[in-house]
């Protein structure tokens, strides 16, 4: 198999000179595929992903983009190789409108940006409706997709999405996936953490369960799904 | 008539005054809450900013008078203006890069910043002082008046007379051209519209590809321009002094924090709120009253609430209040 377009590649490391949280930890994800992180509270599924974006001090192993070695690009730099981030928390400007979200969002970009806040609104059609309302004041499920919106802004060749259903209702949790999958059909790679572990299963190509640092499980969504082993773990039987 | 004359006797003693000193404090506190909301501290050297420009604008006017340069009817001060804000954001740009960026780099504390912008607040300090001394510098020309008490009470056959000062008129047209471009600026162009990402969410606007370092350059040049006119437009309405702007710091963080520090519309607000309870704290109401109350009703002291020596307990006590009640001010701010 050819080598993945996005793949943290045995990471050890951790937050600055603290201990180490990944122990040789493999996350890789591929054009058109969802790839997933689940594991328990604490097992360093967010760690995972921010290593992958250059936040961790990564101590060995290495983060390659499209066959780029870029374990050594800081965040910033890694956003303009076209890797979209979506923290956790305070993932949108509460004070600007929806709109100046997205305008943000496209920072980077010098061309004309009309066209991809169009796709951005054709995905997320509550979006267009509010695009004048202060993203603050947005329920939960619409702040996350200002948040997706606004990483989508920057046309990223990869999505990096770190809890996008935390918080929310379990209705707006099923159309959240619902636009991630639409996302993901035009081929865009979206690696995503979730707590909300059988659901995500359901929906990810492949998945990884992670506990205290390192893979323990690796499979697609339904080989996961289907061990005794992980069900038992990890999706309460 | 006599209801006319205590409107007029209002006016021109309260809401005239009120507005013009509003629209200084508004301007500097736009400048304590621009630099609040993106650079993250409050900026002790703010006043000493303020009277670093209007310095410069005092000397350029004065040999703008010597070889005769004159603005008509207007004050040479205005034609000064744009030089001095030139003038005062180099100061403040040097400042930036030999003091503050250490500390934004060492991702310093806000109240190290504090005491990092007092020490900045005596330097400047000193700097003006020693550049054009302590003292009173009167430097307003051009016309005195848009309208005049005598013109006024020949014009309407009032007993109160009314007077606008050229210099209150300036201010108030001044202020609002300031503030217009700065809205303007903040909510139509690609650069304030990342300098309010940057204030609203650092970390995003850092994965967004917002450049720190360009967002405070912006920042600072803004604040600049905002601190000399201000502080122009202060010293032509009054006098200029070194240590006024000094102790104009108290009323303009109090406008900062009672309109919501690192909101601009709340800047605004708590300038005019400040300014508005101070004068009509100060005023002596009698002459108002007199027009307005029976004759047996008349007061005899002068109604005046508070001295004026002690202006600056109102915005004190302004501050205190809304601290107390409403600590992110009256519009949404952050809460200090």
């Amino acid at each position: 198999m050819s080598e993945p377009f996005l793949i943290g590649d045995t990471i050890t490391g951790g937050y600055g000179n603290g201990p180490d949280i990944l122990h040789e930890c493999t996350i890789s994800v591929n054009p058109g595929e969802i790839a997933v992180i689940v594991g328990p509270n604490g097992a360093g599924k967010s760690t995972g992903m921010k290593a992958l974006f250059g936040m961790l001090n990564v101590r060995s192993g290495s983060v390659k983009l499209d066959g780029e070695d870029i374990t050594s690009l800081s965040p910033q730099a890694r956003v303009v190789k076209g890797m979209g981030f979506v923290p956790q928390t305070s993932n949108i400007f509460t004070s600007m409108t929806v709109e100046e979200n997205l305008e943000m969002g496209a920072f980077i970009r010098t061309d004309d940006i009309s066209e991809t806040m169009e796709q951005v609104y054709e995905l997320f059609p509550i979006l267009r409706d509010k695009r004048d309302q202060a993203a603050g004041e947005l329920s939960g499920g619409q702040r996350q997709q200002v948040a997706v919106g606004r990483a989508l802004m920057t046309q990223p060749k990869v999505l990096m999405l770190d809890e996008p259903t935390a918080g929310v209702s379990p209705i707006v949790m099923d159309e959240l996936f619902d636009r991630i999958i639409e996302v993901s059909r035009t081929g865009l790679p979206i690696l995503m953490v979730e707590q909300n572990a059988r659901q995500a299963l359901e929906i990810a190509d492949k998945g990884y369960v992670m506990v205290q640092g390192r893979n323990a499980y690796t499979g697609t969504g339904k080989e996961l799904l289907a061990d005794p082993e992980v069900r038992k773990s990890f999706l309460g039987g | 008539m006599d209801f006319l004359n205590a409107l007029v006797a209002l006016l021109n003693f309260v809401v005239i005054p009120a507005t013009a000193y509003g629209s200084q404090l508004a301007l500097g506190a736009l400048g304590v809450t621009l630099i609040y909301g993106i650079l993250r501290f409050s900026n002790f050297a703010h006043g000493d900013t303020m009277a670093f420009g209007a310095m410069i604008a005092v000397l350029l006017t004065f040999w703008f008078q010597s070889i005769g340069i004159s603005f008509g009817p207007l004050p040479t001060a205005l034609l000064a203006l744009p030089f001095a804000i030139l003038g005062c954001i180099a100061l403040v740009l040097i400042t930036d890069r030999l003091v503050y960026r250490f500390y934004r780099e060492q991702k310093a504390k806000p109240v190290i910043l504090v005491i990092v912008s007092m020490g900045v607040m005596f330097i400047m300090n000193g700097l003006v002082r020693f550049i054009i001394g302590p003292d009173d510098q009167k430097f307003a020309d051009g016309e005195r008046f848009i309208i005049s008490v005598r013109e006024f009470k020949q014009l309407t056959g009032l007993r109160e007379g009314l007077a606008i000062k050229t210099t209150q008129g300036i201010t108030v047209v001044v202020a609002v051209i300031a503030v217009v471009l700065l809205f303007w600026f903040l909510n139509r162009t690609r650069t304030g519209k990342s300098m309010r990402a940057y204030s609203d969410n650092e970390d995003l606007a850092l994965l967004s590809g917002i450049n720190p370092e360009r967002v405070v350059l912006y920042t600072w040049m803004i604040v600049a321009a905002l601190a000399t006119v201000a502080g122009v437009l202060y010293g032509l309405d009054k006098t200029f002094k070194p240590f006024v702007f000094f102790q104009l710091l108290l009323p303009i963080f109090a406008a900062a924090i009672v309109g919501g520090l690192g909101n601009p519309l709340g800047a605004i607000a708590g300038g005019f709120v400040i300014a508005f309870s101070e004068v009509t704290i100060t005023y002596a109401w009698k002459k108002v009253l007199r027009y307005l109350l029976p004759e047996n009703l008349e007061p005899d002291g002068l109604v005046q609430l508070l001295s004026t020596d002690y202006k600056f307990a109102v915005s004190f006590v302004i501050l205190i209040i809304v601290l107390l009640f409403r600590p992110t001010g009256l519009f949404k701010g952050k809460s200090v």
